[in-house]
């Protein structure tokens, strides 16, 4: 079987129950107890084996197999959740993160068997089950059940049909159609375990039938069908006049169907049937488990029907108890979709500019179209945005877990705090900002956590805590890692920095205590006394920050010593368009991100002083800097300006603030971001370039880069 | 012209002049050849470039071929001209010239690679002969390297 086409959306699905799985087992160390996490462990583990069994991939299958036999064990009761237990059950998950990766990489899951691990696992099943006594069938039959699950359940389900218990009602219809000459045909429709839409392909199965005959019941209900509660495979009856070849080759002419059995339903031998099943097992009848098969696997019953319907009881709770209503779209459609919402705004603008020119107001029902225009296109620029955001939880989620192995690793007691997981960042942001936090937090738990001992020593609870916050902030998104550890040593990274050659002794002594906490940004710089595999390899925070810089964010450290510190990043919202103010100075036109604008003021000459040499205004209360952009961006002087104020844009960055000089305000304006291109890529101050109304191009001054 | 395509290594290069002297570019790179419009200056950068310019939607960043060869600075004519460039590494990059004149193509055994000492030679890959005289290939590599 081709399964190559379906290799995408299984990354992705087996990268989602991996997630679960590790939420889950990380809830279940504190819980152990807890059943609906049991459950959802065992659902993801199941899942899993199966998708990576119709991939072809054995030793994944293997695998998720024997750690799916462990949650089955768990959820009997059979064995305890230990300490010890959960590290194995992490050790999987890594290896599984493995051959997933192997799988992207290569589409090859690669040689690794992982024997000791699943010996691991065995161990643990063979002492939960030594303990465990009565539980001999079950421990047994699992194993044998699910070797046979992935590829072989075909054989014993293709009579599924001569199982289906039929009622009173559907009893007198098939009397009724027998009258007529017509047959009754059972048959079992096998899906292709790849297949994506169980329940489509199981409809057109329907429909297919239906076009030559009535279909009568199925099993399990069209219901049930229709909600995907069924695994591979769902039997039903129907009557028609056709013969039976004709039906089984319309319903095996539905694409994704494996294979297609049936017969013709012999009326009296299936009511004896049932009515045996009946007498003979009244408490617990196979058939009637049946039916409540979605809610659990009846393996105890095993015993007691023992001929009947031992095939049957292999039904397993649907995989999936929740639909999801939602759309894979590949992000590069959603850049072509964003690259046009962008060419109809500059359109848009460019409208919007001709029709303010037109002096006769004739074609005012012109404006009031360009009008509703604009609103309209600034809603489908807001809509196209917001499918580009994605919760940064996708890349906060696996922090707990990589927290709790570094604390053993490490040593050292410390707890992780969560919060503002919902926001909401650019798709290309969100997957690109997953390693400068993951180093943050690494470098949080190294460097910044002191041992236990020390912590007592000072006065601290013994665990350390290590948070992260995320939240919106105008037209910004901040992400703050925060510990209360140790603080930077201001000292020791100085004597680091001199000992490195990274600055003259000389240097050392001038510097303020935020340019040498500056200095870790360094290439190369790292403080780690002891070179850990944790954090320390020298590869570092400079890393982190080219890469939140290349996201066109900023990273910030603020810190006290035997505190703690905080990292704070900030990132910009959308990459794409932005509300901006257009302003003028020296005759060239630019745009100002109005996120970050605070006010606009209108200053008096007179009301400008000179602090060391700079100047700033007092502004209720504040005292600002002044930055003449005509100084910034090298821009004449027109010599044409109002000899009695100033125009004064006060920007802000965190709590900083400064007072922008330009010479005009023209206006707000949405504008689409632009690049400069990677030729011309040194000037800081710019951060891009956009197109106006009327064609010209205007740059877009970053105002962080000047605060 | 035809006679030299028969050449089986043969190019096409687009013949730019610049004050009195043709200068060759390899064809393959050219995306469009603009007349000189508006220019939006960006700071901090080197004198030669002359700022950005609105194609199509993009924008694009356009220097000075004279200023950065060393030649006296441009002046702008009827028959200036902006050819746009794409370069794999630094996508599109217009080039102000003087005049284009016309589409030659050259056989690599019609052109001599020259040690050029004077000024412009740095950015001279050989020197091609066409049924009108001499014409300077371009180094299009080296005219955007080096940059600040």
């Amino acid at each position: 079987m081709d399964v190559s086409q379906y290799l995408d959306i299984f990354l992705d699905e087996a990268g989602e129950h991996l997630q679960s799985l590790s939420d889950q087992i990380m809830i279940l160390e504190q819980e152990p107890e807890n059943e609906d996490t049991i459950n959802e462990i065992f659902r993801a583990a199941h899942s899993l084996k199966g998708m990576a069994g119709t991939m072809g991939y054995k030793n994944m299958q293997n695998l998720t197999h024997d750690m799916e036999n462990v949650f089955s064990e768990v959820r009997n009761g059979n064995i305890k959740i230990k300490s010890d237990m959960i590290d194995v059950l992490f050790q999987c998950l890594d290896a599984l993160e493995a051959y997933t990766n192997n799988i992207r990489e290569s589409s090859d899951e690669g040689s690794e068997t992982n024997e000791n691990l699943i010996k691991a696992l065995n161990d643990i099943l063979n002492g939960g089950t030594g303990k465990g006594g009565s539980s001999d069938a079950p421990a047994a039959e699992a194993p044998a059940e699910e070797s046979k699950a992935a590829e072989a359940s075909g054989d014993s389900g293709d009579d599924g049909w001569k199982h289906i218990k039929l009622g009173d009602s559907e009893t007198t219809v098939l009397g009724e159609a027998l009258k007529q000459g017509k047959t009754p045909y059972g048959l079992t429709v096998k899906v292709q375990e790849s297949c994506i839409l169980k329940a489509a392909r199981a409809f057109l199965v329907f429909k297919a039938v239906e076009e030559l005959g009535e279909v009568i019941i199925s099993e399990p209900s069209t219901q049930d069908i229709e909600d995907e509660k069924f695994d591979f495979e769902f039997s039903l009856i129907t009557i028609s006049d056709k013969p039976l070849d004709e039906i089984i080759s319309a319903a095996s002419a539905v694409s994704e169907i494996e294979k297609v059995t049936g017969g013709v339903l012999d009326l009296d031998n299936t009511e004896i049937a049932s009515d045996e099943e009946e007498e003979e097992a009244p408490a617990a009848a196979a058939p009637a488990v049946q039916e409540e098969a979605p809610k659990e696997a009846p393996r105890s019953n095993a015993p007691a029907t023992t001929s009947a319907a031992p095939a049957k009881t292999e039904k397993k709770p649907a995989g999936k108890p929740v639909v999801n209503r939602t759309v894979r779209v590949d992000i590069e459609k959603l850049d072509v979709l964003m690259n046009l919402v962008s060419e109809l705004i500059i359109a848009k603008n460019s409208l919007v500019a001709a029709s303010g020119s037109t002096e006769d107001r004739i074609n005012s029902a012109i404006t009031d179209q360009v009008e509703y225009l604009e609103s309209v296109t600034t809603s489908l620029h807001e809509s196209v945005m917001k499918v580009r955001m994605v919760p940064i939880e996708s890349v906060v989620s696996k922090f707990p877990r990589m927290i709790r192995d570094l604390s053993k690793k490490l040593g050292k007691k410390m707890e992780l705090y969560m919060s503002g997981e919902d926001t909401e960042l650019d798709r290309t942001v969100v997957d690109e900002i997953g390693d400068p936090l993951m180093h943050l937090l690494r470098n949080s738990a190294d460097h910044g956590l002191e041992s236990a001992e020390i912590r007592k020593e000072r006065g601290k609870p013994e665990v350390g805590s290590i948070f992260l916050d995320a939240y919106q902030e105008g037209n910004n998104v901040i992400i703050e890692v925060r510990d209360d550890g140790n603080g930077i040593d201001t000292e020791a990274v100085k004597n680091k920095a001199i000992e490195r050659g990274v600055i003259t002794p000389e240097q050392g002594d001038n510097m303020t205590e935020k340019e040498i906490i500056d200095l870790l940004f360094h290439a190369g710089f790292s403080t780690a006394k002891v070179v850990s595999d944790v954090s320390g390899r020298g590869v570092g925070l400079d890393v982190v920050k080219s890469k939140i810089e290349s996201l066109s964010g900023e990273v910030e450290v603020k810190s006290k010593l035997g505190e703690g510190s905080t990292w704070t990043i900030r990132l910009p919202l959308t990459l794409a368009i932005i509300q901006a103010l257009m302003v003028t100075v020296g005759g060239e036109k630019y745009a100002i991100s109005l996120g970050s604008i605070q006010t606009i003021e209108n200053i008096s000459r007179s009301s400008i002083k000179l602090v060391e040499n700079k100047e700033v205004i007092h502004l209720r209360g504040t005292v600002i800097p002044l930055i003449d952009l005509h100084d910034v961006l090298d821009a004449p002087r027109l010599g044409d300006e109002d000899p009695e104020h100033i125009i004064v844009v006060i920007v802000k960055k965190g709590d900083k603030l400064a007072g922008l000089v330009v010479d005009e305000l023209i206006g707000q304006q949405e504008v689409v971001i632009k690049s400069l291109g990677k030729y011309i890529n040194k000037c800081k101050v710019i951060s891009g370039a956009t197109i106006l109304g009327d064609g010209e191009v205007a740059l877009i001054l970053d105002a962080n880069v000047l605060i | 012209m035809d006679e030299l395509s028969t050449v089986s290594t043969s190019v096409q290069y687009i013949v730019v002049k610049l004050g009195e002297e043709r200068f060759g570019i390899n064809i393959s790179y050219v995306d469009n050849i603009v007349r000189m419009q508006r220019m939006t200056r960006v700071p901090e950068v080197a004198p030669y470039i002359k700022g950005v310019i609105n194609l199509r939607g993009e924008v694009v960043p356009v220097m000075s071929t004279r200023i950065k060869m060393g030649l006296e600075p441009d002046v702008e004519t009827n028959a200036t001209r902006i050819i746009i460039l794409k370069f794999e590494q630094q996508g599109f990059i217009g080039f102000i010239v003087d005049a284009v004149n016309e589409v030659v193509t050259l056989g690599t055994d019609s052109i001599e690679k020259v040690a050029d000492q004077n000024k412009e030679g740095a950015f001279v890959q050989g020197v091609g002969k066409s049924n009108d005289g001499l014409i300077s290939i371009l180094d299009l590599n080296a005219l955007i390297n080096d940059q600040v």
